[in-house]
């Protein structure tokens, strides 16, 4: 059901109850539902997107770009995998184009990142380059505009 | 000197809008959840704001045709083809219009001499009965009702129409009540139109915020177009309403003499929303969906609120309004909107700010999130509960 799932997307948080009244749809159904999800992973986890800048903790991300060397029978998987399994990874796309995978990287500092990308990234077997870029600021994430400014202006009563 | 005196006598005989006062109250207090508003909580889509950006940067700031941007009418003769299979000739049945509100004063403006009878079911938006009366025709009002899921029929109007009458003024889906007209409702009407020979304005502003079937345009119905001004515009579907900007179509002649008026008095609407009317008319449609569905789970969320609450209410099939009825209370319209404004801070019309026939109900826009919905609720019921005791 499309609908349940764009709903929980946007916003976790309403209760099944309240779900069931918006999709017309009988409570135990959506939470039925909703259980049969998580257990087949549709729903893959429940998460906050949280402003780390306005919270004053420092972070340094970066986008690398890497070329590998595909594997015979498991192709690019196995180095990915080798690659995402690193907790420092928060998230990984087989690309098409220039490179292969575009691996997102967070640390506390400019050299946590350096240091993993130069003694964990590059030394896998059958990865052949890397570029590095470093994120300067966050504008959109998830869908979501991190400063949103924009404000409600409409009058209080109107016909 | 009182200079009132010298205000001319049909204007001043317009009472002051019912709406007025309750926002002067409502606009001082703070933390006050409003579901009084008659607008989207959406902002103008991106893409639709960025067209007009656009538009500026490339020198579009001058006149237009009275009629409007040829190109905007294409669209909007294309989009009625396409929605209901009515065909209108951009070059001489549309004309763009600065909101529906310029579009109404205009036809009665065009069609109304001294004496005219409009028909005109009530609740309905505010500005029909006064446009009626600045044009200098009559309004004739029809009260329409809970029981009948306030739509209109042709039995009803029978008992109203004299020899004078020369328009019957309808708004479905309907502002303040909810209520739509199915297909079946509005052959009845144009059964009647026929009969008596009357002229037909249809304000359809809410045509795309329909919940439960779909919208009929009244002047698609069979032998309806060329006695039918449909009014319609930008500010509900698309969120434009700051942009003042909608359209009339009908007969040549009846368009014409609009435009006679519309260039005498407005000249044309301004071309910076012109412009964005035209990318809303050409890719909008996919935000149209999203707001529509995010409208239905609030209009759900709202229903089943109110009855929970013992509150009666109909289920409201369109635009943005639920109109139930507080007649259990005790209390009129505007003491109950007035109390639970002071005691609760929620603010909502009183019924009868759309006509007598809305005495007894109150208004409640549910185009805002779900979150003020929900605490709105909890303090409506909180209201109604300490009414009791």
């Amino acid at each position: 059901m499309k609908e349940l799932l764009e709903c929980l997307e946007k916003d976790h948080t309403q209760t099944p109850d309240q779900l069931a009244i918006m999709l017309n749809k009988p409570a135990e159904e959506i939470a039925a539902l909703i259980k049969k999800y998580q257990d087949e992973k549709i729903i893959v986890k429940y998460q906050t997107i949280i402003d780390w800048e306005k919270a004053g903790v420092d972070n340094v991300t970066a986008v690398i770009e890497v070329r590998i060397t595909p594997q015979r029978e498991v192709g690019f998987d196995a180095i990915a995998e080798r690659i995402y399994r690193y907790s420092e990874v928060r998230s990984l796309y087989l690309m098409s184009g220039g490179y292969d995978l575009s691996v997102t990287v967070e640390g506390t500092s400019l050299k946590e990142v350096a240091d993993f990308v130069s003694t964990k990234l590059s030394t896998i077997d059958g990865v052949v380059s890397t570029t590095t870029h470093f994120m300067l600021k966050k504008y959109k994430f998830a869908g979501v505009i991190i400063n949103d400014e924009e404000e409600e202006h409409r009058l209080v009563v109107s016909p | 000197m009182n200079w009132s005196d010298r205000i001319a006598p049909t204007v001043k005989a317009i009472p002051p809008s019912g709406i007025r006062r309750f926002f002067d109250i409502a606009a001082e207090m703070k933390g006050v959840i409003s579901l009084g508003v008659g607008e989207p909580d959406f902002i103008t889509p991106w893409h639709i704001r960025e067209s007009c950006i656009h538009g500026l940067h490339r020198g579009y700031t001058s006149y237009t045709s009275n009629y409007g941007l040829l190109e905007l009418r294409e669209e909007i003769a294309k989009s009625l083809h396409k929605d209901y299979q009515v065909t209108y000739d951009p070059r001489q049945e549309v004309l763009v219009t600065v909101g529906v509100s310029e579009g109404l004063d205009l036809a009665m403006r065009a069609l109304l001499g001294p004496g005219d009878e409009v028909l005109v079911p009530e609740p309905c938006y505010v500005s029909y009965k006064s446009c009626v009366t600045l044009a200098g025709g009559t309004p004739i009002t029809i009260p329409t009702n809970v029981e009948n899921e306030f739509r209109i029929t042709a039995e009803q109007l029978e008992e109203y129409v004299t020899p004078r009458t020369k328009i019957l003024l309808i708004g479905y889906p309907n502002n303040p009540t909810g209520a739509i007209m199915s297909r079946e409702d509005l052959e009845g009407i144009a059964a009647f139109a026929l009969k008596h020979d009357l002229i037909v304005i249809s304000d359809e502003i809410y045509a795309k915020l329909t919940y439960d079937g779909t919208h009929t345009c009244f002047s698609s119905l069979p032998g309806m177009r060329d006695r039918t001004i449909v009014l319609n515009g930008f500010s509900k579907a698309y969120a434009m309403t700051g942009w003042r900007i909608g359209y009339a179509v009908s007969n040549v002649d009846f368009i014409a003499a609009m435009t006679k008026i519309h260039q005498y008095t407005m000249l044309c609407t301004p071309i910076t929303a012109q412009i964005a009317a035209i990318e809303a008319l050409k890719s909008g449609e996919k935000n149209v969906e999203h707001m529509v569905s995010e409208y239905n789970y609030r209009r759900r969320l709202i229903f089943n609120g109110f009855r929970q609450m013992g509150l009666d209410c109909f289920e409201p099939k369109g635009a943005f309004y639920i109109f139930p009825s507080i007649k259990k209370t005790g209390l009129t319209s505007l003491e109950f909107a007035e109390q639970l404004l002071m005691t609760e801070k929620v603010a909502l019309v009183p019924g009868d700010a759309f006509g007598e026939s809305g005495e007894g109900f109150v208004r409640c826009s549910y185009a805002t999130s779900t979150k003020n919905i929900t605490e709105a609720l909890e303090r409506i019921g909180r209201f109604i509960e300490s009414i009791k005791k």
